[in-house]
């Protein structure tokens, strides 16, 4: 039998909350019976699209970050969405060390991370709507 | 001012770094992440600039997550090294910092101690074989 759950939450573009978001969604996907590493891997992608709504979404902290979690069978889709700035280039914004932000020390390497933890990272953005972050990662592939 | 208060400037300063004979020994926090970066950042490079630290060690014993703003604090104290001709080395990386030291190719630009040897370079040895 499939199994489904799912939830959402919003919460402050505040940096605090990037680590209340990442937790989260380990805790919520802790009934799969994830290994630890892809536990992390999971905190990892959450991070880095919480951080890219709350930083390059967002100016101000009381806008809000839109996080919802689907579990259907062996399958987790995350997405992470706010209503802010909007990408003009996905493509662009996707390039390896690429970043709008070089004087915050920004290392470029947010979506290669989500790319790399995760199965799947599909982005949807509208200039001056906001953006879309799905992420889809098969739990129970892994050896050990 | 009352004793044993610290002042506002002490109390932001000595949180993550301690200074050695000859370097800077970063303690990395046990969750470094956007929120935790720019607290880091401010303090190392003070004493980086107060000091004139030339070598830079960022200690992971302590650190259970990291992501990609985590990344962007070393690569830049490295750039900042690289120009006055210091150096940044890590330490004590266990699986996962050693995963996001993979992934992000850190690896090939800070040297690393006691944490990265053993089964990463096998591998790596065998993949050039």
């Amino acid at each position: 039998m499939q199994s489904k759950n799912e939830m959402r939450m919003w919460f402050d573009a505040r940096s605090v909350n990037e680590g209340f978001a990442r937790v989260a969604v380990a805790s919520f996907v802790a009934e799969m019976n994830p290994t630890l590493d892809e536990i992390s891997d999971i905190k990892t992608a959450v991070s880095e699209a919480v951080t890219n709504a709350i930083i390059h979404g967002y100016e101000r902290p009381e806008d809000k970050v839109l996080l919802s979690c689907v579990i259907e069978g062996d399958t987790v889709e995350i997405v992470v969405e706010d209503t802010g700035r909007g990408i003009p280039d996905i493509e662009k914004a996707m390039e390896p060390f690429y970043t709008t932000k070089p004087e915050l020390e920004r290392s470029g390497m947010g979506f290669s991370f989500m790319e790399a933890f995760m199965d799947d990272v599909q982005v949807s953005s509208a200039v001056g709507k906001g953006t879309s972050v799905r992420m889809r990662k098969k739990i129970g592939v892994q050896e050990g | 001012m009352p004793h044993g208060r610290r002042s506002g400037m002490e109390n932001i300063m000595e949180k993550y770094c301690e200074l050695k004979d000859g370097y800077l020994l970063v303690h990395v926090p046990r969750e470094l992440d956007h929120h935790r970066a720019g607290g880091l950042r401010m303090e190392a490079d003070l004493l980086i600039d107060a000091y004139q630290v030339r070598k830079v060690v960022f200690d992971f014993s302590g650190t259970e997550f990291m992501d990609s703003s985590g990344i962007g604090v070393i690569i830049g104290r490295s750039r900042n090294m690289g120009y006055c001709g210091g150096e940044v080395m890590a330490r004590n990386l266990n699986e996962r910092i050693r995963k996001i030291f993979m992934v992000s190719g850190l690896h090939k630009i800070v040297k690393t101690e006691g944490g990265m040897a053993g089964n990463t370079n096998r591998m790596e040895k065998n993949h050039a074989e």
